[in-house]
């Protein structure tokens, strides 16, 4: 193995279909207008010089040290700034050019520390490089003028330090942060000889808006920003291509290591998902995978009240298969049953609905999805037969008009928010509809044209009152709506909608919302171009989730938005494999590739190959578990890689189902919330420690690589095929790749997928079979999956979750930038240093009236439960809402959030809670009870001698 | 809602009646009862169905109907 050397060639790629000839030192080279001679000259293997190009950002022509000499023209252009044309000559190495370079890089030199052999960058410096390249022997100005040498290091950002004395100005930090990120928080302040990079207004990276992303970092050609990794371990000697385990957008990083220790993970520009980008958690926030908290050996105890024993893995797999054999002899077949995870791998998750259906013989088996995006599933099938979203995420580039309901892009999948931002930058539109004023409403260079600040519960009656003014104001696309859909369907949608009911001023009573903003935004989404809606956890996370992803899906039909770049609908997936744990046959209802269990032809497929004969009823989900845990129906279960306890809704109903289980099994990385009620511990292994597949929100298949070995011993899916042999189902494979190739011999969709194809490729999109042998970027193209696209009503249908005076305000929870989810990976990295608690967002109005000031110790109370954290005075929320996030146990969020789901998936509806708020002195009593019993349950007995 | 079992079985039938009300009769009905062998696990039914036998307290006239009409559930 080596280091992965990606080329760079200097500029981004020309999008032109016209190709020009051009001669560049006597090689004849054909390239698309508008290439710079740049990267026609590096395309024919001939690297210019160069120190302030890159090509993941625009030409900017400030280090001439990429001068040419063009036949026919006077002086020495930059070739990073000039095109190439067609019949162009072009010399890149005179004695002309020979001395420029020389001299300019003797200027360079002349004020840079001379500390090549003890610089963090030595061997990875491109000054240093160039210095080589250019034949630099002498610097004739000598080292003793003015210059920036003794200037200090900014050491705030816990990730990376500023160097200014190694600044060369070349300005990629800031470009990289204006063009790749969109956050516009550096810039190079003073002038000319005093000009350095600046965050903000002169402030620390910490303190300034720089969101940690890395992008500067990447950028950089020397050691100014540079990883703190490289000085505390050296620089990387080989590198491997794998998969963030962090959000559903599911960017591409090269993981570079020495030895087996990990250095940095650098973004990888033929990622297809991230194109070189990254963010603050998959970029820095790897530290978890190391940490102490991590347990390594497996341990069981008979009493969640005892401390817990470390025994070999033969002893708790075998105590753990036999508890579950001892569970359905007493209490029957369905008395157990499992969760799969969506940070686990495909194969992985794969394996353990294996698990669930052949050994323990039920279809008791459920994943995290059930608690985000089920609705999404069930909508989008319904309407258009296929369980997933319609785009890949180039596709945002084509897209003229961009609707955001329900996500907040740029805290929960960032690396995509930064690409929405690039394009609405460019030019296209923007619609927001969310109760919070978030990011994407008004941030550097971008502002919402519309932000419809709907009360939270409200969103089928804001997205039918769009359809309405579609439909009564003649702006539906009836040509595609006749070619694609059923015509019937849609007159009878075409009359529910255009009853007055739903007009956006009769709506205004339930939505809050300003009609004219509604109507507004409608008639720009239906008329003014590629129309594409991305949303949330804002839209599933409800009581009628499933009705508004129907009413998202009627309204991109009725507009004709659907089936080629730059249209469609794009559900925004929370966890890094949400997409792949569904696909991979995880709900209780489905085989993999969403076949009903009730269908014996496809049972029959699969009991053919698994021999076994399966279980034609449904199996419970989630929260029926629970339920029936507490009714003393489920009895064992075995939970990989999630924290229900902390994640799930109505936290001391979960709590009562948890400690209703006479066997509970945990699998994860560390003793997580859900641990505390567990009676055997398998320890996980990160996703740096495993060989394996996720599938992000594009239903982009990508490969997972081993970079280091299992720190506990065994990868995830080996652990769960010795629990399968200890229940007395064998399970045998050697790779995770012999894993994928049965999911393909058994999975319409997937019958092309194999590892060899993902490492040919880097990525597919599936469906990916004998019809699409190279996946299916776009969904639905020339008609949908199920045939004629289906037009579904959608009723306006009030929460019962009711504000009133005892709980007056509204509770909506979501979460932010640097932590991830349950915050079990992210709290154990230094992301702490931005979100250390959790706090609530509350209003000005809505604190005065309680005598709430900012930083205070509030009371959040619902029906459900109470917490205590801290207040933020904030004019993001509306007056009657208050916002939290669920990333911090301590505060235990989801006490709160009640048992009120979606009707068609039982998804929770965590955005909707009535609560008061009020000052307090302290923690609650379930947060003082909770963290006794935490205490007592995470004790591990001394080993014996 | 309380947290009794039935009792959060009929609000989620109710829920799922009320989505297809707003289909004609004969449509919200089928829509419902499949709904609910297609999601609900044997045990839901099966208590269901003894809440049906019951009076169904609780009920809208479409989820009761539907409900009514649910296959029996086998014997695992």
């Amino acid at each position: 193995m080596s280091l992965i050397h990606e080329i760079d060639y200097g500029t981004p790629v020309s999008k032109s279909e016209k190709l020009v000839s051009v001669v560049i030192d006597g090689m004849t080279i054909k390239v698309p207008e508008g290439t710079s001679i740049m990267r026609a000259a590096m395309e024919a293997g001939n690297q210019i010089p160069k120190l302030c190009a890159t090509d993941m950002l625009e030409a900017f022509g400030s280090c001439r040290l990429c001068l040419v000499e063009i036949e026919g023209r006077a002086g020495t252009p930059a070739s990073c700034t000039t095109p190439v044309m067609d019949g162009m000559v072009v010399k890149t190495q005179t004695e002309r050019l020979k001395q420029i370079r020389k001299g300019v890089m003797e200027l360079y030199i002349s004020d840079h520390p001379l500390d090549c052999l003890t610089c963090s960058a030595n061997g990875d410096c491109e000054l240093q490089d160039m210095a080589g390249v250019v034949g630099l022997r002498e610097v004739r100005y000598g080292y003793e003028g003015e210059n920036h040498i003794k200037m200090g290091k900014d050491e705030s950002n816990p990730y990376f330090t500023y160097e200014k004395s190694k600044c060369i100005v070349c300005n990629r930090c800031v470009r990289a942060c204006e063009e790749v990120q969109g956050t516009f928080a550096l810039t190079i302040s003073g002038r000319g000889f005093g000009s350095r990079v600046s965050p903000g207004m002169d402030e620390s990276f910490l303190s300034s808006e720089c969101v940690s992303c890395g992008a500067c970092v990447q950028a950089c050609p020397t050691a100014t920003l540079n990883e703190k990794a490289m000085f505390d371990i050296g620089t990387p000697e080989h590198s491997l291509v794998t998969t963030c385990a962090y959000c559903g957008v599911g960017c591409t990083f090269k993981a570079e290591m020495r030895g087996d220790e990990l250095v940095r993970m650098v973004p990888y520009k033929d990622g297809k998902a991230n194109r070189g980008h990254s963010c603050v958690k998959g970029r820095f926030a790897y530290g978890y995978a190391t940490h102490k908290d991590r347990i390594l050996k497996p341990m069981i105890r008979a009493s969640i009240h005892e401390p817990w024993k470390e025994v070999s893995y033969e002893e708790a797999i075998t105590y753990a298969a036999s508890e579950f054999k001892r569970i359905q002899a007493t209490y029957g077949r369905r008395s157990v049953g499992g969760i799969t995870s969506s940070r686990c791998t495909n194969e992985e998750t794969y394996l353990v609905q294996k698990l669930i259906r052949g050994a323990f013989g039920n279809n008791n088996v459920d994943t995290c999805a059930r608690v985000c995006h089920s609705p999404t599933g069930y909508g989008l099938s319904q309407t258009y037969g296929t369980s997933a979203g319609t785009q890949d995420f180039d596709s945002v580039e084509d897209s003229d008009v961009i609707l955001v309901i329900g996500a907040n892009p740029t805290d929960g999948h960032p690396v995509f928010g930064s690409r929405m931002k690039k394009r609405l930058r460019e030019g296209a539109k923007l619609i927001v509809v969310d109760p919070r004023k978030i990011d994407l409403v008004r941030t550097p260079h971008v502002a919402a044209d519309y932000h419809l600040p709907l009360r939270p519960g409200t969103n089928v009656a804001i997205v039918t009152a769009l359809a309405h003014v579609i439909v009564t104001e003649g702006l539906v696309n009836e040509q595609f709506v006749r070619e694609r859909c059923d015509w019937a369907e849609f007159q009878d949608w075409a009359a529910f909608v255009s009853d007055a009911r739903h007009s956006p001023e009769a709506v205004q009573k339930y939505t809050g919302v300003d009609p004219a903003l509604v109507r507004g935004a409608a008639r720009l989404y239906a008329t003014g171009g590629n129309g594409a809606i991305y949303y949330g956890l804002g839209v599933t996370e409800h009581s009628q989730g499933s009705t508004t992803v129907m009413a998202i899906a009627n309204l991109a039909m009725a507009t004709g938005n659907v089936g080629r770049r730059g249209v469609g609908v794009n559900p925004l997936r929370g966890q890094n494999n949400v997409q792949g744990s569904c696909d991979m046959g995880s709900f209780p209802h489905e085989l993999p590739g969403y076949r009903h269990i009730s269908d014996a032809a496809t049972r029959a497929s699969f009991e053919a190959l698994w021999g076994v004969t399966l279980d034609d009823e449904p199996g419970l989900r989630i929260p029926n578990m629970f339920d029936a845990a507490v009714d003393g129906t489920f009895k064992g279960m075995y939970v990989q890689g999630e924290d229900i306890l902390q994640s799930d809704p109505d936290t001391k109903h979960v709590s009562a189902g948890l400690g209703a289980l006479e066997c509970l099994v945990v699998q994860d990385l560390f003793l997580n919330e859900t641990a505390n009620y567990a009676h055997v511990f398998l320890p996980g292994c990160s996703f740096l420690e495993k060989d394996g597949t996720f599938t992000n929100a594009e239903r982009r298949i990508q490969r997972v690589r081993k970079v280091m070995a299992p720190k506990n011993g065994y990868a995830d899916w080996e652990v769960t095929m010795m629990l399968a042999e200890a229940l007395g189902y064998k399970m045998d494979y050697a790779h995770p790749s012999e894993i994928m190739d049965e999911i393909a011999r058994l999975t319409p969709t997937f019958t092309g997928v194999s590892y060899t194809k993902l490492d040919e490729m880097g990525s597919v999109q599936w469906p990916c079979n004998e019809k699409a042998p190279e996946g299916t970027p776009i969904m639905h193209i020339g008609g949908f999956v199920r045939g004629k696209g289906k037009f579904i009503l959608t009723e306006y249908v009030p929460t019962d979750e009711r504000t009133g005076p005892r709980f007056p305000l509204l509770l909506t929870t979501g979460r932010i930038l640097s932590q991830y989810n349950v915050g079990a990976q992210t709290r154990r990295t230094a992301n702490v240093a931005w979100h250390a608690e959790d706090v609530l967002e509350i209003h000005p109005h809505d604190a005065e009236n309680r005598g709430i000031r900012d930083g205070d110790f509030v009371r959040l109370e619902s029906r459900a439960g109470s917490t205590s954290l801290r207040a933020v005075i904030s004019e993001r929320v509306s007056p009657g809402v208050v916002y939290t996030t669920f990333h911090h146990p301590v505060t235990q969020a989801n006490v709160v959030t009640t048992e009120f789901s979606d009707w068609a998936t039982n998804c929770p509806e965590y955005k909707v809670t009535a609560v008061q708020v009020a000052p307090s002195n302290g923690p609650s009593a379930w947060q003082e009870e909770y963290e006794k019993l935490s205490r007592e349950s995470r004790r591990i007995a001394e080993a014996a001698e | 809602m309380s947290h009794s079992t039935t009792d959060r079985l009929v609000y989620m039938a109710n829920q799922i009646a009320t989505f297809f009300a707003s289909q004609p009769h004969a449509a919200a009905i089928a829509g419902t009862r499949e709904h609910i062998e297609k999601f609900w696990d044997p045990r839901m039914r099966t208590k269901i169905a003894e809440h049906i036998a019951a009076g169904g307290e609780g009920l809208s006239p479409i989820a009761r109907e539907a409900l009514e009409g649910l296959a029996p559930v086998k014997a695992a």
